[in-house]
């Protein structure tokens, strides 16, 4: 089955390179300025960087680049597949 | 501006190249102005669309949407929900990136959604080909029922299509929403649309969920629009499900027409951003820019202060001969040529400073500073934001506040206005500059080193230092709640332009000019009336003196010097030194360097004019001519000791590190934090820090 290969995760459990997609359940999680950013459930979301103290990430999602705090990546939930 | 000038705002999300094409459609009629009651900038040009036919084109700031989230961003919610004809747009001009169109687009679909005329210019069409992007322009325009240009602002392209779309857009207005709130839940919005219905279903929605009410909303109209905004949960969750809304909207238009090549994208960005973040090189190239930033502040502003402060001492001179001799020529020669001398001095330097950071900001790595910065900034309480200030603050502490407008965080904001002021301003630097050639000998350290060279740079570190302890002990200190979220857009690297950049740094240069200008001309001219005018002893001072003097066989000059000293002794501005004598004789100073205290609360380099005007006219000896000699050899006839000893001078540079001694920042603190708290806690904390500092340094060291 599909679901056999997916991972719940979070953005902050990503490794550099890596990419999910940001679930939906995490919506409620999602600062509204994120969201306008183009942070949507559903997206992909690709981990760019890692700042050298481990935070902030650096994402690209929906062709945005930003860089976010951890404590807000680990907040969202993602799909990984594996 | 004339009754059929075409209003035009300028909107569009940061790095978007909105400033360019302001740039190419006003050039030099540019002018800066403010926003009434907010001090965020309104820059407004003229643009000549036509023959016959002129626009008013305002620049907002930047912004990925309407909801505003930092000071800046809320002005543009403020002038789009402007319904009185004089300030509102007659046509709103929305600036996107071609290769982030869909973001872009959000921005787009609630400005559609005000009904205002629309036109959406897509900008850097340039980069398309090399991108793999292509649209359907055609398509496009029907799709999103509004009139689309495509540009490219830095190489001037469409500009003339923008602005023939403008007129074409206002004459032929018809503008239609994007979006339809209904669709999230009909009832709900049903009876929000009913509250008033010269508003549209989304300035409404924005009334409630931002509170912020044009003057048109009679206060029942408010009240029934804040009872909407008791569900705080529920609010979120349609703010939620209106921008997924409009992102499925916007999804279904691009599928048509915009199409990308993912194969032909080149990865300039990935590369770049594995240097300038890495975890070694990232901070060495950061290392590298500063002390770069800092070169150029020192090394190549001091031929132009050098030449600025000969003119001025020049036309002062040249005033004093030509004038007649009066009061007024007084205030000229003493009160205002040395202020505005004052003021222009500083320009070569916060001039290149600007010049830094603008060049910083518009090829993409301040970004990339931030991102680097952030962790360690966050553990003293501020944001990856605040280095820009504390990089600012070694210039000048004015434009650094001004620039803290972007952290979006309160606390993290007011901590970083709080500590800047400890950086070390180029107004210290003359100060410093003097006390170390007295008290520091010029010998090497290691060999090599200059010790007085040395002893600058660990000023410096001693400013920076505190500013970060201050900020330690502010963020466990201050009870403030704020939400630090935190998000920064990591733009494509770009070689700046020219033409931007030359704006940026002549607009912001001419903003400290006249903010901080009037603030140091004013006190210039109050020092001034203090040190030549005083009480009753004052005025015989000049008698008493020539009579003391009679029987002695003293030179003109030197009479004249007694005279001059007396006249100090006896001005307003002496009796103020002299009173507060006590206060800082334990820190080893005396009256004469406590009139340059208060004089330096106008500004700190004040300090060494005050010196120079006390010392030149005090000395005995004529021999020695310049003025590090004459206070060199000022003796205290108190202890009989050297004035300008080794304890005294160190206890003075601490004071200088640490003091509050600068107007102009206090207003802008004030201005800044809308109240006169902050200022004040600055002026107390810092200046009863200093003190007690410097009561310390001199204790121990004499």
């Amino acid at each position: 089955m599909w679901f056999n290969y997916l991972i719940l995760n979070t953005i902050a459990s990503l490794h550099i390179g890596e990419m999910g997609y940001i679930s939906e359940e995490s919506l409620d999680f999602i600062p509204l300025k994120l969201l306008e950013m183009g942070c949507l459930p559903g997206a992909e979301v690709c981990l760019v960087q890692i700042a050298p103290l481990k935070d902030p990430l650096y994402i690209c999602v929906n062709g945005s680049h930003l860089a976010i705090r951890k404590e807000t990546a680990s907040k969202i939930k993602i799909l990984k597949s594996e | 501006m004339s009754k059929k000038d075409i209003k035009v705002a300028l909107i569009g999300n940061p790095n978007t190249g909105k400033t360019s094409l302001f740039n190419q459609l006003t050039g030099l009629t540019q002018k800066v102005g403010n926003y009434p009651g907010v001090t965020v900038d309104k820059k407004q040009g003229t643009c000549k669309l036509s023959a016959t036919q002129n626009a008013i084109i305002t620049d907002l700031p930047g912004t990925y949407s309407i909801n505003p989230t930092s000071i800046d961003e809320s002005i543009v919610l403020k002038t789009l929900l402007k319904k009185d004809i004089k300030e509102s747009p007659d046509v709103i001009l929305v600036v996107a990136d071609v290769e982030n169109l869909k973001r872009n687009l959000l921005l787009f679909s609630q400005i559609k959604d005000l009904e205002i005329p629309t036109v959406l210019a897509i900008n850097m069409v340039d980069q398309m080909s090399r991108k793999g992007i292509s649209i359907d322009l055609t398509a496009l325009k029907e799709e999103l029922n509004t009139e689309v240009v495509l540009i490219s602002a830095r190489k001037n392209q469409g500009i003339e299509d923008v602005k023939a779309t403008i007129i074409k857009c206002h004459v032929a207005a018809k503008a239609t929403p994007m979006c339809d709130n209904k669709k999230i839940d009909p009832a709900y919005f049903e009876e929000l649309k009913a509250i008033n219905p010269n508003y549209t279903l989304y300035e409404l929605w924005l009334m409630v969920t931002q509170k912020n009410f044009p003057e048109g909303i009679a206060k029942q109209e408010r009240e029934q629009l804040l009872s909407f905004n008791k569900d705080v949960s529920k609010l979120r969750k349609y703010q939620h499900k209106e921008t997924i809304y409009r992102y499925q909207e916007i999804n279904k238009v691009l599928k048509k027409t915009y199409l990308v090549d993912k194969s032909k994208a080149t990865d300039v960005r990935a590369k770049l951003d594995k240097v300038f973040t890495h975890k070694i090189f990232g901070y060495f190239i950061f290392l590298l820019v500063l002390l770069l930033i800092f070169q150029a502040i020192f090394d190549w502003s001091s031929l132009p202060m050098d030449l600025i402060d000969t003119t001025f001492a020049e036309l002062s001179d040249f005033a004093r001969s030509n004038l007649p001799v009066g009061v007024l020529s007084d205030l000229i020669v003493e009160g205002i040529i040395p202020g505005i001398g004052g003021v222009i001095i500083f320009i070569p330097q916060i001039a290149i400073l600007f010049l830094f950071i603008a060049v910083l900001e518009e090829t993409g790595y301040m970004s990339r500073v931030v991102f680097l910065m952030d962790k360690i900034m966050r553990r003293f309480g501020m944001n990856g934001k605040s280095v820009i200030p504390l990089i600012s603050g070694t210039a000048c502490a004015i434009p650094a506040i001004m620039a803290t407008r972007t952290i979006s965080s309160w606390k993290e904001r007011l901590i970083t206005i709080l500590v800047v002021p400890f950086t070390t301003c180029s107004a210290r630097l003359p100060v410093y500059a003097i006390l170390i050639s007295l008290i520091i000998p010029d010998t090497k350290i290691f060999g090599f080193y200059n010790l007085q060279a040395f002893t600058l740079l660990m000023l410096y570190a001693l400013g920076f230092v505190t500013a970060i302890l201050g900020a330690y002990i502010l963020q466990k200190t201050l009870k403030i709640k704020s939400n630090s979220f935190f998000v920064v857009e990591m733009p494509n690297y770009k070689i700046p332009s020219v033409k931007n950049v030359l704006f940026d740094v002549l607009e912001k240069t001419k903003a400290f000019v006249l903010g901080a200008g009037k603030i140091i001309l004013a006190l210039s001219v109050v020092l001034w009336f203090l040190a030549s005018n005083g009480p009753e002893s004052y005025q015989n001072a000049e008698q008493n003196t020539i009579e003391k003097l009679a029987d002695t066989n003293l030179g003109v000059d030197a009479v004249q010097q007694k005279v001059a000293a007396a006249k100090l002794e006896n001005s307003y501005i002496g009796i103020m030194g002299k009173f507060i004598e006590p206060a800082i004789r334990p820190l080893g100073y005396d009256w004469k360097i406590g009139i340059a205290l208060i004089t330096s609360f106008a500004a700190r380099e004040v300090f060494v004019g005050t010196l120079a005007t006390i010392y030149s006219v005090g000395a005995d000896d004529e021999n020695t001519t310049t003025i590090k000699e004459k206070m060199r050899s000022e003796i205290n006839p108190a202890t009989g000791k050297k004035v300008f000893n080794f304890p005294a001078g160190m206890s003075l540079l601490v004071f200088y590190a640490f003091a509050m001694q600068c107007m102009a920042t206090l207003a802008i603190v004030k201005r800044e934090t809308k109240t006169w708290k902050w200022p004040l806690i600055q002026l107390f904390g810092m200046t009863g820090l200093a003190y007690v500092c410097s009561l310390i340094v001199f204790q121990i060291l004499k």
